[in-house]
């Protein structure tokens, strides 16, 4: 019989390289997934974590869609890491980000063709409240009738995608577009693009806005008392309740802070990148951003690593694909290994194993 | 029947960095009530998992009558007549009897057939119980009675019974022994796990002391006083807390018709409860485990919270705030969960510190944290209560029951609280360690803190408070003096038996 054991101390020094051993035995078990393909391993990996960022024929694109890619997931990271400390479960980052992305393009299009430069600032605000607004209706419902946020906000993600659809076809809909579904292409739009700030790396807005996140979600978990009270919540309720946290108020602010930023990164994803709401808007960073900030392990500093390496992968997933035509079945299969890698690496450096001879009765 | 039943053989056993048991030997004889004596910590719960199975020993032997006894897990140990009784439940609240005890049996009968056996055995042995009640629905006593019919429907050769009335009520501790003895009559043997000594000598025939691991003397309990064994037990002259001072001042708590639903469904409800506490003095609080200790907490702490004049601090009502607005107001809590409830577990013993203290020691500014204001906090209190650990950034959980308790009540004492509410205070304690806090606690009464001990350990609130009440199913008896209080009467205040049947152990011996 297995048994798994609680280490009374676990090493610190083992808790921070977990990470970087989980890539190296991913890179060890992907590659010999692409070798048992009949690919060259060597090759298959060099591909996906090497030439994204080095190729002299392909890094010129590559590189600044590692900061495109990551920005929002980082962002939609550090908002969900607060409550999943705090033991809230906010699984609808992606209807969020869709709501975001809906309010803050619809103010911008609503005041076409004004070209007053109030106009981006306040698709900002609109974005971060659609988002926040959103992710409201799972918490009150938490707080008033104690419904489950896991649920709730899921669904809700469906709804959102429902709603994304209807805008395409309907409201937001380009009136020159010939009937084609699609709002205008804010690219095409000065006062509402989210350019590139320094061109060529990819860096916008949203990038900046990452950042900021990361920094203060830093700050709030190590200095503020709020962060303190987030933490205790997570890891023991009851002390918290002893400690005088008031759990309403923080399901509220956990939910309300993990909205607005996942409907800040979809405002900066649908005014720059995407350039339009259409229906196939999201690709999933919603949920993407899940996995991002567990192999962060909610540490903010660990999610924008996290984010990148994420980033790397999809970006050097789709060259391995173009280049050495792998499935991309193979690729996903490589993904899931990472995540699989590091919760297993997790699992033993927090307990023992323990095999128990099961002696005769 | 005589003879050795069980004999030990130099037992080691040795965990990192301290050993659990060190060489003990002594035999049980058959048909004896065997008392293993010793402080929190002294080996005894370790010995008796090697006896029961759940641990090997490192070296040293045991013999079964005379064979080799070596179980290498509890179902071998109950195979050859071993059976326990631990000192927490392990019962589900929401079953009836008959499916509790049917769960921990390898092939349960029927549960008509079990219902019946239940109830032959029940009977047979003074132990009125109905295998169709609910668990949650019972008190303490009757909880126990659960686990002995499950044990005796084993048919036991040795019955292990782990602080068995640290639940009890004086009057259900002599229903339990009137049992034991009958148990003891037909030749099972019971090895009695205690530090109570006033009950070892009336029930014992034989004991072994444990102290740090090592067996430091046998003794016949009837002929030995309970001072000796005391301080073969601690190894030392037994120091009882001193108190300053006996006159009391103004009203500080005054707790008037609180009536408390409980937040789970098996929680008590707490009914209609007076009372009031005094500058300088300290009010005892007994009772049996469940009859709403942890309620009366919640709601003097702030984490449950009533209408706005059942509590009241220096005549300012309190019982609509919460515990950090009532923590402002000099009214300070520490319940009895030190894990996961005082203390939060994987947290540094910093930021345990403030947990609590933000409030009155300004640890915060504008919500921003001030850590170092903290460390000094927790070094503070690690001094002050003697707290062994190698530093204030070890998590909670790394430090022993004994003295994370120390660092509990000393964070509320070093926080100058005009009332403290403490909830057993030296729950799971050694000797040293909770002579130190009722130390603690009765200096803060000499500084003039009104102080509310709640505790099931009837010795230390005798030997504390100034005066007595013990709560009973949510109500609050009459509150006494506690001087010149006599067993009975204390024995009453917590509920007499508990409308538990007195055993008749004279009839249907025939099982």
């Amino acid at each position: 019989m297995i048994k798994l054991e609680k280490r009374p101390q676990p090493s610190r020094a083992l808790a921070l390289a977990t990470p970087l051993i989980a890539v190296f035995i991913t890179m060890i078990a992907g590659g010999l997934l692409f070798w048992a393909l009949g690919k060259n391993p060597f090759e298959a990996i060099r591909t996906i974590f090497w030439d994204p960022l080095f190729h002299e024929q392909f890094a010129s694109y590559s590189r600044p869609q590692l900061l495109v890619k990551a920005g929002p997931l980082i962002l939609i990271a550090i908002g969900l890491s607060l409550g999943f400390r705090a033991g809230i479960w906010n699984i609808g980052a992606e209807g969020q980000y869709i709501m975001g992305a809906i309010c803050g393009a619809g103010v911008g299009l609503a005041f076409y063709p004004s070209e007053s430069f109030l106009i981006f600032p306040m698709m900002v605000v609109a974005g971060a409240l659609g988002g926040w607004a959103w992710a409201m209706i799972p918490a009150l419902l938490k707080v008033k009738f104690g419904t489950n946020e896991i649920l709730v906000s899921l669904m809700l993600v469906y709804v959102a995608e429902q709603l994304l659809a209807s805008m395409s076809l309907g409201l937001l809909r380009n009136p020159e577009g010939h009937g084609f579904p699609g709002s205008r292409n804010l690219k095409d739009y000065a006062a509402a693009h989210n350019g590139e700030l320094i061109a060529g790396t990819g860096m916008h807005w949203g990038i900046v806005a990452a950042f900021i996140a990361v920094i203060f979600a830093y700050v709030l978990l190590n200095r503020h008392i709020l962060g303190f009270n987030i933490r205790l919540t997570g890891e023991a309720p009851r002390a918290a309740r002893f400690a005088g946290v008031n759990p309403t108020r923080l399901i509220l602010f956990c939910l309300g802070t993990a909205g607005a930023l996942a409907g800040l990164a979809g405002l900066f994803e649908v005014s720059g990148p995407a350039g339009q709401i259409s229906i196939d808007f999201n690709v999933g960073y919603g949920f993407t951003a899940i996995i991002v900030a567990f192999l962060g392990r909610l540490h903010p500093v660990g999610i924008l690593l996290a984010g990148l390496l994420m980033a790397l992968t999809y970006i050097g997933g789709e060259l391995a694909q173009l280049m050495l035509s792998l499935p991309s079945a193979a690729i996903q299969v490589f993904q899931g290994m990472l995540l699989f890698f590091l919760l297993a690496l997790d699992l033993l450096t927090n307990y023992r194993i323990r095999i128990a001879v099961k002696g005769a009765a | 029947m005589t003879g050795t039943l069980l004999s030990i053989r130099g037992l080691t056993k040795a965990y990192p960095g301290v050993v659990a048991n060190d060489n003990v030997s002594f035999d049980i004889q058959e048909g004896e009530v065997h008392a293993l004596l010793g402080e929190n910590g002294a080996g005894k719960s370790t010995l008796v998992k090697m006896i029961y199975g759940l641990v090997k020993p490192d070296s040293g032997e045991m013999t079964w009558r005379g064979g080799a006894f070596a179980p290498p897990e509890p179902k071998a140990a109950r195979a050859s007549g071993v059976a326990m009784v631990f000192q927490h439940f392990s019962l589900f609240d929401a079953l009836n009897v008959a499916e509790n005890v049917a769960l921990g049996m390898e092939n349960p009968p029927s549960m008509r057939d079990l219902a019946r056996r239940i109830r032959r055995v029940s009977e047979a042995y003074g132990l009125p119980l109905d295998p169709n009640r609910t668990v949650g629905d019972l008190s303490a006593g009757e909880r126990q009675r659960v686990e002995i019919i499950r044990c005796l429907l084993q048919d036991p050769k040795l019955l292990i019974m782990d602080e068995p009335t640290s639940v009890l009520t004086p009057q259900e501790v002599e229903i339990l022994f009137q049992t034991l003895n009958k148990l003891k009559s037909e030749g099972t043997s019971i090895l009695y796990i205690s530090h109570k000594l006033e009950e070892i000598r009336t029930l014992c025939d034989h004991a072994t002391i444990l102290r740090l691991g090592k067996n430091v003397g046998e003794c016949v309990p009837a002929d030995t006083s309970a001072r000796d064994m005391a301080e073969l037990m601690v190894g030392d002259t037994l120091q009882t807390p001193t108190r300053t001072t006996e006159k009391t001042g103004d009203v500080m708590l005054d707790v008037s018709g609180l009536s408390l639903e409980p937040s789970n469904p098996f929680g008590t409800t707490l009914k209609n409860i007076h009372f009031t506490v005094h500058a300088g003095e300290i009010l005892g609080l007994g009772g049996v485990a469940g009859n709403g200790q942890d309620e009366l907490l919640a709601a003097l702490s702030g984490e449950s919270t009533t209408w706005p004049d059942a509590v009241k601090v220096k005549g300012e009502d309190v019982g609509h705030l919460g515990p950090n607005a009532r923590r402002a107001r000099g009214i300070l809590a520490a319940p009895e969960e030190r894990l996961g409830h005082a203390a939060a577990p994987d947290m540094s013993l910093v930021e345990n510190a403030l947990l609590t203290g933000a409030m009155r020691k300004g640890l915060t500014q504008n919500g921003f944290v001030n850590w170092s204001g903290s460390t000094a906090f927790a070094d503070d209190i690690i001094k002050a209560f003697d707290v062994r650990t190698p530093g204030s950034d070890r998590a909670a959980r790394s430090l022993s029951g004994g003295n994370l308790q120390k660092f509990v009540i000393g964070r509320e004492v070093l926080q100058d609280p005009e009332v403290l509410v403490v909830n057993q205070p030296t729950w799971g304690v050694d000797a040293a360690a909770a002579a130190a806090i009722r130390q603690a606690l009765l200096d803060l009464a000499a500084k003039g803190a009104a102080i509310v001990v709640i505790s099931q350990d009837l010795d230390e609130l005798m030997e504390i408070s100034d005066r007595f009440g013990a709560l009973n199913e949510g109500r609050m008896s009459d509150i006494r003096p506690a001087a010149g209080l006599t067993i009975d009467e204390i024995g009453l205040m917590m509920g007499g038996a508990h409308g538990m049947e007195v055993a008749h152990i004279d009839e249907g011996a025939g099982a």
